[in-house]
């Protein structure tokens, strides 16, 4: 697919037609593995009574196009918020009732009805649906990933910047989430990623406006706040007149709130009521077995047993604010792009692993930073997406989504490791005892696929395979935080290096 | 596996830095032939990487949408294995009738014997009919990818004699080759590996080792007789080829060649000869009963013969003559006996027979007065191309045969490039009919306008290249590529492929407006009327390479 990698040698010109026409091949190939994704099962698909993701997401359309806007986050005689009542912010709303209402509506009425439609699996509704997501990813995603590559190693004149387009394309978690499971993850991390390149490109209001729609598309965006916070609050200080640089972003941030948040701003009940659907911390600290902080260490000490659910709150925010804390500093002291990356990373990773409620599907926001790195650090963004994927594998079995799991994981193996590379650089050179580790630990890791698809686990504990996969996987997310932590912190010191090196001269 | 993670990137840095060597300094390319050895590791390696991307797009269409032909092979399965071989071409418990030589016979037993192990049901006679268990269909899908080993080889066999740039150019065309998806791992049927035994016996050919060339023929023959119709350009070459120096001498290897062959065929149909059945075997084999035309013509000549038959009938009526309506119609799927035209005269499968020997004969002469090994692919495609032009009940699918085989001539000249690029993406485009099920509408489009893309791109900068490496003298290297675009594709070109699009739309959106539900058979036969156009011009435009050439 990158043949043409090695063949840029001509004018400039001709470089950018080749670049172009090679980009636009990677987006046809990722929109059509995107589309072979989508013939497979998706969560809870014939599945009564509650079904799953896709009817969650099939209701709010229900729901959104029948109702005014007022009783979306109610419980209302029309809108019986214990079936999959609507718990996300508001432009996740408006995006099912422009869905409804531009896909399913006009073709398959019956598939939106008032409740006649719970648990609708026609083929043309299903294909409606899956098309919803489709065109999401091609709008949202794509374009914004496109505008990133542009703004970010085009103008550094990278050469492999094809195959830095295929990481952040292919995706095998990304595809396998949105278009096999079924969800719109699509849209925040693409107006995230929209926000990032509009940052490299020193459109600061406009990155705002991006990443506050994306924290009201999912509340998860949260998990980036911190890098963007303390990023723009670093360049603002940086400034001629920092007051009104953080102001000036404030009262963006406030408007496209108060826009986003507009027809729910009548009443403060009103507000608190859908406040109260997007946090729902009645649900306990985790769920299921996600390979995070707390889940992970409940093995030795049960949490849930030993504390309250508000002491737990307080303590999941503490240690997460801890931890997310010197990568805060170090882009408030220096906030380079090049750092900004691995703030990100390492802000969405404090919220994974300690944060309250996490899901398993929520390891998607470290991969997009990680993901976008893939030029630099090309040994992490493979381990993490593997351990990612890895991660995810008893969700995506109980979707019956083991066919598409493997294939877009070697799918991604292959394309990771094209023979059109023009060059492979290592990222980290990594020690015999780091191999030897990481081929032990990788071998582990495929025999526990092996065990958790073949064998039952024995009686006594019905959840053994699950846990030691998320034991697996929670030891690698902690040493990429740890690893990545330190990388930040190490580009802190060079710029500071840099600029003492600069007054001396 | 971190040291397999570590170990590839190094092989590939030693293999991209001497693949860019060999590339980007074209005068150096040809002093330092690097070592047959590290030639062949990276092919494999490329080669490798190639089918393992197509294969995980292979693994993702599983679920995908399947003909008949699958319960075809599903059936032939279970009447393999459950049968006795003397009952094979007997068998009626399904309409679908075993017509395919003993070999591929042989190959569904293969096969059938690992099927029982994966679910008996699917080598049921009885039950087995129209199984459609998960199982079933994991199975035979795999079963494709598996066989499409065939393919990779017969790639491989090409692909280690060329550089880099070209080398990728050929594992693009026929190992990501999409009309090969769309048929064999979507529409399902076994064409990959068959067409990878045509490869292997053109690469042999084009070696100068005949001997092997021809027995692989003649099994290629024995698991699919539709490919005879390359057989004359196969015999003539190979007498005049390999059957030389002087009469003992000729006789001699006359007499091997022949014992290869009969070899082959007596193993194919030895079993069945002893029991006194080739009557009923190839009675199976070649239904003649079943008409001119397939269900949805296939774009071929016949097409054009149709519709004049049509447009003749409609004026000499208007006329006021007295035309009597055909018995039986084109339209309504398979055709009987009775003639279907009205004005022009009846053609028999002899008349089709002689149309397509004749057709042929200019590249038999070729062939006769100097028969060139770095000719033959392109002979054999061509004798392909007229089977599909004029041969009797033509499936779309057996474009296959000539556009697979045609995208190793694409890599020799700019002219065969050309003429690649527009054949397959009409070839691609004929097969669109096949999958007409919403939910793989987009599949195929996006499978052809991806690889048409990917054509473009590699053709364009191989272009540039060639023209680099013949102006090496000068210091004009880096020449914009839209003028070789241009030359790729030229203003006829592009106009003839914006037509496509022009079909497309017309069947998909104007069609259904305009009409409703109204002459349901139009899109298609607009479909059919505009690739024979294509194919037709890539028929023409073959027969002046080779009289060229």
């Amino acid at each position: 697919m990158e043949m043409e990698k090695k063949k840029t040698n001509g004018s400039s010109s001709t470089s950018t037609s080749i670049w172009m026409l090679s980009s636009m091949i990677i987006a046809l190939f990722a929109f059509l593995v995107r589309v072979l994704v989508s013939l497979h099962p998706y969560s809870g698909a014939g599945n009564p009574p509650m079904y799953g993701d896709f009817e969650a997401q099939r209701h709010w359309m229900e729901i959104t196009l029948h109702t005014s806007s007022k009783d979306w986050y109610r419980n209302t005689t029309s809108n019986n918020l214990s079936y999959w009542g609507l718990d996300y912010p508001p432009l996740t709303a408006y995006q099912s009732y422009a869905h409804g209402l531009l896909f399913l509506q006009p073709f398959a009425p019956d598939s939106v009805a008032l409740f006649t439609s719970r648990g609708h699996e026609s083929p043309l509704g299903k294909l409606l649906m899956r098309w919803t997501v489709l065109s999401s990813d091609t709008l949202i995603f794509f374009p914004a990933a496109l505008y990133f590559i542009v703004v970010y190693y085009i103008r550094r004149g990278e050469k492999d910047v094809a195959w830095q387009l295929a990481m952040i394309l292919l995706n095998p978690c990304l595809i396998i989430i949105d278009h096999g499971h079924f969800q719109y993850n699509c849209i925040s991390l693409g107006l995230t990623l929209a926000a990032v390149a509009a940052i490299f490109s020193k459109n600061e209001l406009i990155a705002s406006v991006l990443f506050c729609l994306a924290l009201n598309h999912k509340q998860m965006s949260a998990y980036f706040a911190p890098a963007f916070f303390s990023h723009l609050l670093g360049k603002s200080l940086r400034r001629q007149n920092p007051f009104l640089e953080v102001l000036k972003l404030g009262l963006v941030v406030l408007g496209t709130f108060a826009l986003v948040w507009s027809p729910f701003l009548y009443s403060k009940e009103a507000v608190i009521q859908v406040l109260s659907r997007l946090a729902p911390f009645e649900r306990g600290i985790y769920e299921d077995y996600v390979a995070n902080f707390w889940c992970s260490t409940s093995i030795l000490i049960k949490w849930k047993r030993l504390f309250t659910t508000v002491s737990l709150k307080l303590l999941s925010f503490s240690a997460t604010f801890i931890s997310v804390l010197p990568s805060m500093i170090q882009q408030i002291r220096d906030p380079s792009n090049h750092s900004f990356l691995y703030a990100l990373l390492n802000s969405s990773f404090s919220f994974y692993l300690f944060s309250f409620q996490v899901h398993e599907k929520s390891i998607l926001l470290p991969l997009l930073p990680a993901s976008l790195l893939a030029l630099e650090e090309p040994l992490l963004f493979r381990w993490l997406t593997y351990h990612a994927m890895l991660s995810m594998l008893p969700l995506l079995y109980r979707d019956h989504l083991i066919l598409p799991y493997v294939a877009l994981l070697t799918l991604f193996a292959f394309t990771h490791y094209s023979p059109y590379r023009r060059c492979n650089k290592g990222g980290i050179d990594s020690s015999v005892l780091q191999k030897v580790l990481m081929t032990s630990s990788l071998l582990c890791s495929l025999v526990l696929h092996l065990i958790y698809l073949t064998l039952q686990p024995p009686k006594k504990y019905p959840f053994l395979f699950e846990a030691l996969i998320m034991i697996l996987c929670f030891l690698q997310f902690v040493i990429i935080t740890i690893y990545a932590n330190r990388k930040q912190w190490m580009l802190l010191d060079c710029s500071v290096e840099l600029e003492k090196a600069k007054k001396t001269l | 596996m971190a040291e397999t993670k570590e170990k590839p990137k190094e092989r590939k840095k030693t293999m991209t830095s001497s693949s860019s060597r060999r590339s980007t300094t074209n005068s150096q390319s040809k002093k330092q032939t690097p070592s047959l050895t590290a030639t062949a590791t990276s092919t494999t390696q490329q080669l490798f990487w190639f089918a393992g991307i197509a294969t995980c797009i292979k693994l993702l269409l599983i679920p995908a949408y399947r003909s008949t032909d699958f319960e075809v092979h599903r059936h032939w399965l279970a009447l393999t294995s459950s049968l006795p071989l003397p009952l094979w071409y007997f068998d009626t418990t399904s309409p679908w009738t075993l017509d395919y030589p003993p070999f591929f016979a042989y190959f569904e037993l293969l096969l059938s014997s690992s099927a029982s192990l994966f679910d008996p049901t699917i080598v049921d006679l009885r039950r087995g009919l129209d199984y459609s268990a998960d199982s079933v269909v994991y199975f035979q899908r795999l079963s494709v990818i598996v066989a499409d080993l065939g393919l990779l080889y017969g790639a491989y066999r090409f692909a280690r004699k060329l550089d880099g740039a070209r080398r990728t150019m050929l594992l693009v065309l026929i190992v990501w080759s999409p009309a090969l998806l769309i048929v064999d791992h979507i529409h399902f049927q076994y064409n990959g590996f068959l067409i990878g035994i045509l490869l292997v016996s053109l690469s042999f050919l084009e070696e100068g080792r005949d001997l092997i060339g021809g027995f692989f023929f003649a099994v290629l023959l024995c698991f699919k007789h539709l490919f005879a119709v390359a057989a004359p350009v196969y015999f003539v070459y190979l007498l005049r080829h390999y059957c030389r120096g002087g009469i003992g001498r000729g006789f001699w290897r006359f007499l091997k060649m022949g014992a290869v062959v009969g070899a082959v065929f007596g193993m194919a149909f030895g079993p069945f000869i002893y029991h006194r059945q080739m009557h009923q075997v190839l009675s199976r084999m070649f239904p003649f009963g079943r008409g001119l035309c397939h269900a949805y013509w296939a774009p071929n000549f016949w097409v054009f013969y149709i519709i004049a038959d049509k447009g003749l009938a409609f004026v000499l009526t208007r006329l006021g003559f007295h035309i009597k309506a055909p018995a039986a119609s084109f339209t309504g799927g398979l055709v009987g006996d009775s003639s279907p035209f009205s004005v022009l005269p009846q053609v028999t499968p002899l008349v089709t027979f002689l149309l397509v020997i004749l057709a042929i004969s200019p590249c038999l002469v070729k062939a006769w007065r100097d028969p060139q090994p770095k000719n033959i692919t392109r002979w054999v495609a061509y004798a392909y191309t007229c089977g599909f032009l004029f041969g009797w009940h033509v499936h779309e699918k057996a474009s296959l045969h000539f556009v697979i085989p045609l995208g190793i001539v694409a890599l020799h000249s700019l002219e065969d490039a050309r003429h690649y690029f527009l054949l397959s993406t009409v070839a691609c485009y004929s097969m669109f009919p096949l999958l007409f099920e919403t939910k793989e509408y987009p599949i195929k489009v996006l499978l052809l306008v991806t690889h048409s893309a990917l054509m473009w791109l590699g053709f364009s900068t191989q272009l540039r290249w060639d023209a680099a490496s013949k102006g090496s003298g000068r210091e004009e290297v880096g020449v914009p590529s839209e003028r070789h675009g241009n030359k790729l594709i030229g203003w006829v070109g592009a106009t003839y492929l914006l037509g496509l699009l022009f079909v497309e739309v017309w069947g998909q959106l104007l069609h259904p407006y305009i009409f409703g539900d109204r002459l349901p058979f139009l899109p298609l036969m607009l479909v059919s009327i505009y690739c024979a156009m294509g194919m037709v011009y890539s028929w023409v435009l073959q027969l002046t390479l080779i009289i060229k050439c």
